[in-house]
């Protein structure tokens, strides 16, 4: 799996990333490893391939399609206009044509046309419908997890069309037939035995935190708390795990932590919900998506906490923000004077407003400064009371903290943001391949201001988009500290002592 | 007079194809449960906003116009002189015709040759640029000949070969009534009237139904408020 393969080049000064002529099948190789039967059956999936796995996928996708408006307009209405071909980041990364949002669409338009329409029943060489086979189930598994659900092509296409709905289709058909993917499927096993993806039992994150509150006590002399399990406290606080022990999300923690000392709003984290990814959406599995979005509304009721804040994640906002009323809602046993659930960037973002942090903006001046807008912020969710205010909070927090902010690219920020390359549930070893080529439009946007503006760091606010960068930016001889927490600028602006 | 029957049974007959089988899938679409929240953000957080969204996204083609200068250029002049062009038919369905329709009809004989302009341009594409290329089909091909055909014919009755045009309002007029009058045996109006019920025919099984498929798009006609109103429908909703 692990094949060697080139680094995309990165263009000197070029405003525009370039369209590549396509390549056909340069990325038929690049799979991820399947799921043991364990993994899949922990989910409850069948754990290896099914006998008859051909006509139970048509049948589930049926099931998906009278499920679905949105799978059965996106299906129904693609005209082919081409609008969205130069759009994905895995297209432009590495030429093959199937990376095209409607080229991955047709993987699964072709079966849909073949099975549930009267052009592809009668004629499906006219509309280019298919027969299921193992060559189609073997084309959805490498492709499927060739994107990252990022939405970029839905913003472009005249309907609204979104291939991260199709992808999460093709996912959940190939685990409902037993041909699930291992990283996704273990990690989301993990979360629902012990609580969180990294499998960091109750025990050990206690211990993470105590050890955490004595390194910041002996960096800054104030005995910043990082409380867990802590009945009655006002907030209840959801980070993705990551945020216990990567770098450089865990600087973003100690920032988190910083923020609630100062402001002296009690807070406390749980070892029962020690997770805000939910991997579910990744493989369109509503079962799980609900039972992962449960514990967070159990842990919050057993604690009494007043208000859920949710951390610096992706695609846990989109499901926090968009989906946690409808699945495990209404949230009527919190403070209905805040939004439930917030985001951490919509508190601090309050809290700077309400003059409540001391920010001293000298404290980052060895940094200059751009910022990743993550896809799920962006594309499938909202800060704040205005449209686009998922854009304007988090830069608000930067030039409250910092003195030299620089944004990339207008054609790559915002709705137009460029996934980091290992979204989607493809952030693991073995798809190495297409998450460094994917990242290429994104290191473009960077090189440009690097060069222009001798930026040094870039902040996100996506535990997935960190943990990509972190291999990323050295495939493409940027340091690998470039990557930073916005929390962790914001903390380190915080003069601590000074208001508490 | 033979002839005349044929093309009124063939009319009847892709008329009813045409409605019925757009008002099922109307039908199927708006029964099918959106159970999450999935509009594609920014997005407005009223539904008045939403209307406007829609009404930019129906009227400018806005996403389209960000996406792709060239696909928005020939496809907006298509789809207007298209609109322009059908508006301008109403005069072979009523008696007497509306003002309007009659205004514009020097502009309707323009949107005729903008049309095909319009799907020349797209047509192109699909041979000039090679990422288009990969993912025509030949259904896709074969629906733009269709309507190349079914413009070029319908020019060619006004242009090339008039045909008594009085004549056939006469016998599109008795179909509305359940009148039957002698139908004009010219080519092209043979011509244009077969491919025109081709596509009304096609129209419900084929990509056309993009037309009532952009109203249902949950990605564009949600309202971006999940926090303040609990959404549930289909599986969510159990």
């Amino acid at each position: 799996m692990a094949t060697k393969f080139d680094t995309p080049e990165l263009f000197k000064n070029i405003e525009i990333i370039d369209t590549p002529k396509y390549e056909v099948d340069s990325m038929a190789h690049s799979s991820p490893y399947l799921a043991k039967a364990q993994h899949n059956e922990n989910l409850g999936f069948p754990g290896e391939l099914v006998d008859n796995w051909e006509e139970k996928a048509v049948t589930r996708l049926g099931e998906l399609v009278d499920g679905s408006r949105a799978l059965r307009t996106f299906l129904d209405s693609c005209v082919k206009c081409g609008a969205c071909t130069d759009k994905c980041h895995y297209y432009l990364g590495t030429k093959d044509p199937k990376n095209m949002p409607v080229a991955r669409q047709d993987l699964l338009r072709s079966i849909y046309r073949r099975y549930y329409t009267f052009s592809g029943k009668y004629f499906p060489k006219l509309v280019g419908a298919r027969d299921m086979d193992k060559s189609v189930l073997d084309e959805w598994y490498s492709y499927f997890h060739q994107c990252s659900q990022c939405r970029r092509c839905s913003v472009f296409c005249p309907y609204g069309i979104d291939t991260a709905e199709i992808s999460m289709a093709a996912r959940d058909i190939m685990d409902s037939v037993g041909h699930g993917q291992k990283y996704c499927n273990e990690i989301l096993g993990k979360l629902q035995t012990i609580g969180n993806n990294l499998g960091l039992p109750e025990k050990a994150l206690i211990n993470t935190l105590e050890d955490l509150e004595e390194e910041v006590e002996e960096d800054t002399g104030v005995a910043v708390k990082y409380p867990v399990d802590v009945k009655g406290a006002d907030v209840l606080l959801i980070v993705p795990s990551a945020d216990f022990f990567a770098e450089p999300h865990i600087d973003g923690l100690i920032g988190y932590g910083k923020v609630f000392h100062q402001a002296g709003i009690s807070w406390t984290l749980s070892s029962y919900a020690s997770e805000a990814a939910n991997f579910s959406m990744f493989i369109g599995s509503g079962d799980n998506l609900k039972k992962v979005a449960q514990r967070i509304r159990d842990a919050a009721e057993e604690l009494g906490v007043k208000r859920i804040i949710v951390g610096e994640c992706g695609h846990a906002w989109r499901v926090a923000y968009s989906f946690w009323n409808t699945l495990v809602g209404p949230f009527d046993f919190l403070d209905p004077r805040y939004p439930a659930p917030q985001h951490i960037v919509e508190f601090t973002y309050d809290l700077i407003q309400r003059g409540a942090l001391n920010l001293d903006k000298e404290a980052n001046d060895h940094r200059r400064i751009t910022f990743h807008d993550s896809c799920n912020v962006a594309r499938a969710s909202r800060m704040g009371n205005l449209p686009g205010g998922q854009f304007i909070l988090p830069r608000a927090l930067i030039t409250a903290s910092a003195n030299h902010f620089f944004d990339m690219s207008p054609e790559t920020t915002h709705e137009n943001t460029f996934c980091c390359g290992g979204g989607g549930g493809l952030l693991t070893d073995d798809l190495m391949e297409i998450r460094i080529k994917g990242a290429m439009p994104r290191m473009q946007a960077l090189k440009q201001v690097v060069d222009e503006h001798d930026v040094n760091s870039m902040v996100a606010i996506c535990a997935i988009c960190k943990a990509q960068f972190n291999k990323a930016l050295p495939a493409y001889q940027f340091p690998m500290d470039m990557i930073t927490s916005l929390h962790q600028v914001v903390g380190d602006a915080i003069q601590l002592g000074t208001k508490e | 007079m033979t002839l005349s029957v044929v093309y009124a049974i063939f009319f009847y007959a892709a008329t009813l194809l045409l409605i019925a089988g757009v008002a099922r899938k109307i039908v199927i679409y708006a029964r099918t449960p959106a159970p999450l929240k999935i509009p594609t953000t920014p997005a407005p957080t009223t539904k008045a906003g939403v209307v406007w969204r829609m009404t930019k996204e129906v009227t400018v083609f806005q996403s389209l116009f960000k996406a792709n200068k060239w696909i928005w250029l020939f496809g907006w002049v298509f789809h207007v002189a298209l609109a322009l062009v059908l508006f301008r038919h109403l005069r072979y369905f009523q008696e007497p015709v509306w003002t309007v329709v009659v205004l514009i009809q020097p502009f309707g004989q323009y949107a005729g040759f903008a049309m095909l302009a319009g799907l020349a341009g797209l047509w192109a594409r699909r041979f000039l640029v090679d990422r288009v290329r990969y993912i025509t089909s030949l259904s896709d091909h074969l629906m733009l000949a269709l309507l190349v055909a079914i413009g070029l014919s319908g020019l060619a009755i006004k242009y090339l070969a008039h045909t008594d045009i009085v004549a056939f309002k006469a016998w599109m007029l008795g179909l509305m009534y359940f009148d039957l009058q002698p139908l004009p045996s010219d080519i092209f109006v043979l011509l244009h009237l077969s491919l025109v019920i081709i596509l009304m025919v096609i129209f419900p099984i084929s990509k056309l139904l993009h037309v009532p498929g952009l109203f249902f798009m949950p990605t564009r006609n949600q309202v971006d408020n999940p926090r303040e109103v609990r959404h549930t429908a289909g599986w969510t909703a159990k």
